[in-house]
């Protein structure tokens, strides 16, 4: 499921709501948890899971183009723990349906 | 810093998009449970720019009790990982970064 049928599917259950507004609900929705995560803040959604961030200290790399080494300075990295309800009902899924596999898109 | 909830999210969807009150719950209710939903159906879910929620079976594997140390095996499982998204990765990165600067100039 890409973005624009995230848009669809919600919109289909909200047919009160324009089209154009569900768009720029769901793109508001992402735009807030991505501020909200280069703000240093936890996002906890109950029954689905919780976004933190994991810090990486800085470390001595290598351009695998060149062989130089380059200094990666100390960074955060979003991380997501599924929630128990999200666990409970993607683990029960496991013997009624098996993974679509999906073409690979940017991102 | 107090963790972000559905319901911040909901009176950003309020006072921001325009929505009213309860379009606003019902569509940040929606979004989370739309996802899971495709999801439990076996689908990968892609939210370009913000990251990709993917699914993986995992089969069994010996674990052990912690306090105890007895044996157990840690049963065959299905899991959902989260790959964050390019822009996502970076606006963290850069804010973590930034805070860096200003922490040394004050």
């Amino acid at each position: 499921m890409t973005k624009s049928e995230l848009i669809e599917r919600i919109a289909s259950k909200q047919s009160h709501l324009p089209m154009k507004d569900v768009e720029l609900a769901v793109k508001a929705v992402l735009d807030y948890m991505t501020t909200a995560m280069a703000e240093g803040k936890r996002i906890e959604i109950r029954g689905f899971g919780s976004f933190s961030l994991h810090y990486r200290a800085a470390r001595l790399a290598r351009n695998p183009k060149t062989g130089g080494s380059v200094r990666l300075s100390d960074k955060y990295v979003p991380h997501f723990k599924a929630g128990k309800e999200m666990r409970d009902r993607v683990n029960a899924s496991r013997e009624q349906v098996n993974i679509k596999q999906t073409a690979s898109e940017e991102d | 810093m107090a963790a972000m909830t559905k319901a911040d999210i909901a009176e950003h969807l309020f006072t921001s998009v325009g929505l009213n009150k309860r379009e606003a719950k019902d569509l940040v209710e929606l979004f989370f449970e739309e996802i899971r939903a495709a999801l439990e159906s076996g689908h990968q879910v892609k939210l370009s720019g913000f990251g990709n929620f993917d699914l993986r079976d995992k089969s069994q594997r010996p674990g052990r009790n912690p306090k105890t140390g007895e044996e157990i095996p840690i049963s065959a499982r299905r899991v959902v990982t989260f790959h964050a998204g390019q822009k996502l990765k970076t606006k963290v990165e850069e804010a973590s970064s930034n805070n860096g600067e200003q922490s040394q100039s004050e």
